[in-house]
């Protein structure tokens, strides 16, 4: 079983990539779980085609401890096993503290057991590393390869680079590692060659480009992914071409985290300042 | 020796406390809120925070300590207390009906970020705070401060959520009594009325960890600080507010909120200390020290001047809780004893200057110490006698140096509830206890040619 951990900026369309690329690996035959960890319970919503009703912690607030697996797993899109971790509103409460215990939950329940015979388990995790509990699926082995969607965009990358000093810090006493950068274009300048290089900087691969397309907004409002929505359209091969490259990447590293100077250089060395 | 393994040698430490010489904020936070009458303190927070908040008190004063737990679970935790901490308002109105709800955080809720304004609130506009009667609140994270610390801000708690200013001053002065025994309290109430003087204490928690055996359990005991007095507190000519870690954070609150005027003494332990706190009295209250309290503070005086020989050139060193150790440092100097050491677990930069101002400059003083750098100092150079809590009785044991119990807890031995140490009667029991600690440790090792009958 491959644990898969995908973080980046908040907005920058993670819940959508990974859900696409999901749906790209279920259409390949691959048994694969997704872990929302994002308080919204929104990271599965294309897979299911609409919200998740009851997630871990609230299932775990209204039934107390005594939380059957098949109350918090959802069957989505061929077969895939939706799960959302859920957490408080907005401003109360710790929403770190409930990522921590639902993936605890999940354990226990023996959602990961050998029986499950999944081939895959995807957390989407939610914008940036703000506290230890989202940090959760990286501690402890529980995610063994990050996936960091990116884009051109300046924030975008500092996000990126932030979470990889992240990645460094577990990774130094685990077996976490960086897979790779996603790259979700926002159709900046010069893109390509700009993640290409930032990618290489951080010591990992810019594991696949997603161009930029209408379609994937067009899917999301019909509570599809695009692969679902319409499997002939050509933003449909990109994720399958993104879930292939996963399912075949072998290239997984401790990331080399950039100094802001450094990052603010490659910027201009690439960027629209040219 | 069961502390053989403390090296002689000091090192510089960075990150490591050993065996501290504190606890935690809900402690004092629940100490002052059972110094209001028919308050129930109340734990935001998980079970076993409060079970042990409450049986450090019960150790400490032999008597029930009542108080409530918001119980956070694991939900709890993740979604945060509210809908706890309005079930608890709730069922403790309903079930044990205090006058006051006295709520104050705990590290749990304090991290997930909790707002008690915004839950206090809502548990008013759902009704669940029957009217006259109140929920007051503290924030109280032990991860900051001490359990001084938790007294002050609860202190502070009452001082919000009580006395209003009506534009009529009285001559009634408030007294913030710090961080001490019930028996302290009780003994500065009489001083003021002694003297004749109108007075506020608050908190006050004599008769409510002190009270008589009855054979009847009374939850709320007949003690503490009425609310209606609270209320008038915000009237008042003047406010004494007695150790400035304890009570000159409500002090000034009191004066910000209602424009009291305040002053803040040192804790009147030992004469000096004492005689600052009955002049102040004394001028704010327009009256006259009266013979009665003239006579106590000769007595002590005769009885210090008759035992001369013995306190002088003595050392002690000293460990316990800033106003305290600044207090008795300062009488202890008076009297002829040699401070050495004095070491206190709370923060607070000023303690430094504090002692050093009192007792001379070159008394080795640590603020956010630990029993283990005390025990190094008293390894270093011996003294005398050691005065602190129940937990300096394994330094006292090792190094074969009299322990003087003073402060809190005090889990091994009692009295400490019922005598006062403050005021001349206080100053009276502790020069009775550091010469029997003297003359009894003169007796135990006299040679049997120097073994004195009369002393």
């Amino acid at each position: 079983m491959r644990k898969i951990a995908i973080y980046g900026k908040g907005g920058i369309g993670k819940s959508t990539t990974t859900q696409n690329t999901v749906a790209g690996l279920a259409e390949m035959g691959k048994k694969v779980m997704v872990v929302g960890c994002d308080p919204k319970a929104d990271s599965t919503r294309l897979l299911l085609g609409g919200l998740h009703q009851e997630t871990v912690l609230d299932t775990l607030r209204n039934e107390g401890e005594d939380v059957e697996l098949e109350d918090i797993r959802k069957p989505g899109y061929r077969n895939t096993i939706c799960v959302e971790s859920g957490g408080p509103e907005p401003g109360v409460g710790c929403a770190g503290r409930g990522i921590i215990t639902s993936i605890n939950l999940l354990e226990q329940l023996g959602a990961y057991a050998p029986k499950e015979a999944l081939d895959y388990v995807f957390y989407d995790v939610l914008g940036d590393v703000v506290c230890g509990g989202f940090a959760m699926p990286i501690r402890e082995g529980k995610a063994e390869e990050i996936y960091i969607v990116c884009s051109g965009e300046m924030m975008a990358m500092y996000a990126a680079n932030n979470i990889s000093k992240g990645i460094v810090k577990f990774a130094e006493g685990g077996t976490v590692r960086l897979g790779g950068i996603i790259c979700n274009s926002r159709k900046v300048d010069n893109e390509l060659a700009m993640m290409d290089a930032f990618a290489k900087k951080l010591g990992t691969q810019l594991i696949h480009f997603v161009p930029r397309d209408n379609m994937v907004q067009k899917a999301e409002i019909n509570r599809k992914t695009v692969i679902e929505f319409d499997p002939a359209h050509v933003q449909a091969e990109e994720y399958r071409q993104l879930a292939r490259k996963i399912d075949g990447n072998k290239m997984l590293v401790v990331p080399k985290p950039m100094t802001t100077e450094e990052l603010e250089s490659l910027l201009i060395e690439y960027g629209i300042a040219n | 020796m069961l502390l053989r393994h403390t090296p002689k040698e000091i090192k510089e430490r960075s990150a490591l406390t050993i065996n501290p010489a504190k606890t935690c904020q809900p402690i004092g936070a629940m100490y002052a809120a059972l110094g209001v009458h028919k308050c129930l303190p109340h734990s935001h927070g998980s079970q076993g925070c409060c079970a042990y908040h409450r049986s450090a008190l019960t150790r400490h004063y032999k008597e029930p300590v009542m108080a409530g737990t918001s119980s956070f679970t694991e939900g709890a935790s993740v979604f945060g207390g509210q809908a706890n901490l309005l079930e608890a308002i709730n069922n403790i109105f309903t079930i044990y009906n205090p006058d006051v709800i006295a709520v104050h955080t705990t590290c749990l809720s304090e991290t997930i970020g909790d707002d008690l304004n915004q839950i206090i609130s809502k548990a008013k506009e759902e009704g669940k705070v029957p009217a006259g009667k109140y929920v007051i609140k503290a924030n109280t994270p032990s991860y900051v401060g001490s359990h001084v610390t938790g007294f002050a801000n609860m202190v502070k708690g009452i001082v919000d959520a009580f006395p209003v200013n009506t534009g009529k001053r009285t001559n009634t002065i408030n007294i913030i009594p710090g961080y001490v025994e019930p028996s302290d309290m009780a003994e500065i109430k009489r001083i003021a009325a002694e003297l004749g003087v109108k007075a506020i204490v608050f908190p006050d928690t004599s008769n409510v960890l002190n009270g008589p055996q009855t054979g009847k359990y009374e939850m709320y005991p007949s003690g503490g600080a009425k609310i209606a007095d609270l209320i008038k507190a915000g009237d008042s000519a003047a406010t004494i507010a007695l150790g400035p870690i304890a009570s000159g954070p409500a002090a000034k609150a009191l004066d910000a909120k209602c424009k009291v005027p305040c002053e803040i003494l040192n804790l009147p332990i030992g004469i000096r200390a004492t005689d600052e706190f009955v002049d102040r009295l004394r001028i704010l209250g327009g009256v006259c020290v009266p013979e009665s309290i003239a006579t106590e503070r000769g007595q002590v005086i005769d009885v210090i001047t008759d035992n001369q020989q013995y306190f002088a050139g003595k050392t002690a060193a000293l460990i316990g809780d800033p106003d305290q150790l600044v207090s008795l440092a300062g009488f202890l100097t008076d009297i002829g004893i040699k401070v050495r050491h004095v070491v206190t677990g709370t923060a607070g930069k000023k303690f430094e200057k504090r002692v050093k101002d009192v007792a001379g400059g070159d008394v080795n003083v640590k603020e956010a110490g630990d029993y283990f750098y005390f025990h190094q100092l008293i390894k270093n150079e011996k003294v005398d006698i050691m005065f602190g809590n129940t937990y300096s009785k394994y330094i006292s044991r090792d190094e074969d140096i009299p322990l003087i119990r003073f402060g809190f807890p005090i889990y091994d031995r009692t009295g400490h509830q019922y005598i006062p140490s403050a005021g001349y009667r206080g100053a009276m029991r502790l020069v009775e206890k550091i010469l029997n600690a003297i003359l009894d440790r003169q007796d135990r090792d006299a040679a049997e040619e120097k073994f004195e009958l009369v002393m």
